[in-house]
């Protein structure tokens, strides 16, 4: 925390330089006595403590190097690196054939939007993850960051719908690949995240109709697979449109996995909201904060940062189960991973396609639960209690 | 100080709170029987009485933290209903300190008593700022206005619940037992804010068991027992001659250690 951005403008100088004192130049760090002894001392200490312990390490050891090294034979020493066609790795069958992911990693990231068109898809994926990493500056928590949202959500639906400024329309039947798993687990979440936050404060409402109503939907939805749900949305639900009223089947995607979202989300949050002590809410009361105002300001500021950790766990599960859309024919990473493997051309590499595509979600999860880990240590370095 | 001219010029001030035939129960359980109790403007009322007996319960009626179910309860002329607005408007006049701070830990000190100038009376930033600088100066910790609470003692969080109260400028502090959850040593130090708010001529609703502080500031002591007010009068006749058994018995056992 910058001690001058959080003054009060106000203060006389000497104040100003007293609170300086008292919130404290960081503190000196100390190292503990005895040290940590560097990497020698520490294997000693952990991996061959005692005799049992050796013996467990050098056979875990040994399995590790086993697999490890297969693995390394496979991947680097007997891979294919360059090829024209399959042929030549079909040669080489025990090594990797990454000649193929050369070949086909694009049409894994792009589906099947139109070839001469990429470059809008490129750009609406490098836009959303600007946005996801500096939205996770604290300091852009305010009104800026959802009106960058709000532009570019606007931006991505130009790009990737087309059909003004010159720009080919490309329908959403063509949209494929990682810009279809990031779309649907963005929009979706960023959707459903206002909503679970009301269906978690209608839960708890002491008006018994509101309360009936958010434990009705999150029972409901909570009761019912996601295929399912996806399988109403695109199936069902057109059966009861009126006649001639079409709804884009990827926005009927969107619309169920935000649903589902929010109704297991709200849980989430009701979880945390269950864990403020009645006193912060008597205290609020006493202050004659309104409602409103006492849930905006103290208790879902101290709710939320309660549940990072299984709200992270939640998003992480959803961006992974954007994945069943390929039940409803959309193309998403996943699907075009696999109408890849299928390629005449290039049929049975089976292996190379699902390495990449878990490395790719990989790449994503993994930086949400350091993110969410670097979030909590942050918030309660200032939040002690 | 001279009880006796406190009492005197308080007959001819305002009623501030007044409570007429109260009653509440929580659901068979009667928690307050037929409570009346006027408190003028600028008069200190202790409120003592065995665990359970009702004290914290008719305190959070004031400001409706608690709903009675019959008779009235009258704040600065206002009297209590569940209109929200009412109760708002009540609740703005009424600060209130409890037994365990509840201070919102995720805010600093400043932004604790800033908040509610803010955005309940609607004071530009600035000035609230100043306003919790000051209060913070009389409360004795303006250094840690920067501090979040879960870093200060005990009583050092306890005198920044008075500041917050106070920042809303109220005309009337309840106190909940403000010093029941401190290590002794603090006691003092929360004690001697209030003396001097009490000195101020606030005028205060105080739920305790530090006798030699309503000895020194209460112009009237109240003895609560299972719901009802045995018995009310000043500090030095309260304390020579209680006139009900009850409370003869609880000071016995209170004065005793
Ligand atoms: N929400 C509630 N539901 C049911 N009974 C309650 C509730 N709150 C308090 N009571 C009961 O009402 C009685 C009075 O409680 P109250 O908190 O007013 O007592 P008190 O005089 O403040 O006691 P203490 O000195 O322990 O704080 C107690 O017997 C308590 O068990
Ligand atoms: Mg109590």
């Amino acid at each position: 925390m910058s001690i001058d951005q959080t003054l009060p403008g106000s203060l006389a100088p000497e104040d100003k330089a007293n609170l300086q004192a008292a919130a404290g130049a960081p503190e000196a760090i100390v190292a503990p006595p005895g040290g940590t002894g560097g990497p020698v001392l520490w294997m000693r200490k952990n991996l061959f403590g005692s005799l049992r312990d050796s013996i467990i390490t050098v056979l875990l050891g040994a399995v590790l190097l086993y697999v490890g090294w297969g693995f390394f034979k496979w991947a680097v020493i007997g891979a294919t690196w360059t090829a024209q066609t399959a042929d030549a790795c079909r040669a080489n069958a025990g090594g990797a054939c990454w000649a193929y992911l050369v070949e086909k990693a694009p049409f894994m990231l792009y589906g099947t939007y139109p070839f001469e068109e990429r470059w809008r898809p490129t750009i609406v994926s490098l836009l959303i993850i600007a946005m996801l990493v500096s939205s996770c500056d604290r300091r852009m928590w305010n009104w800026r960051l959802a009106a960058m949202w709000v532009v570019g959500f606007a931006v991505s639906w130009i790009l990737m719908f087309g059909g003004v400024f010159g720009l080919p329309y490309v329908e959403t039947g063509l949209w494929g690949g990682l810009p279809v798993t990031l779309i649907l687990s963005v929009v979706a979440l960023a959707a459903a995240f206002p909503m679970a936050i009301l269906l978690a404060l209608g839960r708890r409402s002491n008006m018994p109709a509101i309360k009936a109503l958010c434990v009705g939907f999150i029972e409901l939805i909570r009761g019912v697979p996601l295929i399912s749900l996806l399988i109403m949305a695109s199936v069902m639900l057109p059966l009861f449109l009126p006649e001639g009223v079409t709804i884009d089947k990827f926005l009927r995607a969107l619309v169920a996995f935000s649903l589902f979202a929010a109704a297991y989300l709200a849980e989430v949050i009701r979880g945390g909201l269950q864990a403020i002590p009645k006193g912060q809410y008597e205290a609020a009361d006493a202050l004659g904060l309104s409602y409103r105002l006492k849930t905006q300001m103290i208790i879902l500021p101290q709710a939320l940062r309660l549940v990072i950790p299984p709200l992270v766990n939640t998003f992480i599960g959803f961006f992974k189960d954007t994945s069943l859309v390929y039940i409803i024919g959309i193309y998403d990473l996943l699907t075009a991973g696999e109408s890849a493997v299928k390629d005449p051309a290039w049929r049975g590499f089976a292996n190379e396609t699902y390495l990449f595509l878990a490395a790719v979600y990989f790449i994503f999860c993994f930086s949400m639960s350091r993110y969410s880990q670097y979030l909590e240590r942050d918030l309660n370095k200032s939040h002690r209690r | 100080m001279s009880t006796a001219t406190a009492a005197r010029n308080l007959d001819a001030s305002p009623v501030a709170i007044e409570l007429r035939n109260v009653n509440k129960w929580y659901g068979q359980f009667h928690v307050l029987t037929n409570v009346n109790l006027t408190v003028r403007k600028g008069e200190k009322v202790v409120v003592c009485g065995p665990s359970g007996s009702g004290k914290s319960t008719m305190i959070r009626c004031v400001n409706r933290l608690e709903e009675h179910q019959t008779g009235d309860i009258i704040v600065d002329g206002m009297t209590l209903t569940n209109d929200v607005k009412g109760v708002d408007a009540i609740r703005r006049e009424v600060g209130m300190v409890f037994q365990q701070f509840n201070l919102f830990p995720h805010l600093t000190v400043l932004e604790n008593l800033t908040l509610a100038p803010i955005w309940v009376r609607k004071m530009p930033k600035k000035e609230a700022e100043d306003l919790a600088m000051m209060l913070l100066k009389r409360v004795r910790i303006p250094e840690q206005a920067l501090k979040y609470p879960g870093q200060l003692s005990g009583g050092q969080q306890q005198r920044v619940a008075i500041a917050r109260a106070l920042c809303m400028r109220p005309k009337i502090m309840l106190f909940d037992e403000p010093t029941s959850a401190l290590d002794p040593e603090m006691v003092k130090e929360v004690l001697d804010v209030m003396i001097e708010l009490a000195n101020e001529g606030m005028t205060m609703i105080c739920v305790t068991h530090e006798m030699g502080f309503a000895r020194s500031v209460a112009d009237n002591v109240v003895f609560m027992d299972r719901g009802e007010i045995v018995e009310m009068a000043a500090p030095t006749e309260f304390f020579a001659n209680p006139k009900s058994e009850r409370t003869r018995l609880f000071l016995s056992q209170i004065l005793s250690h």
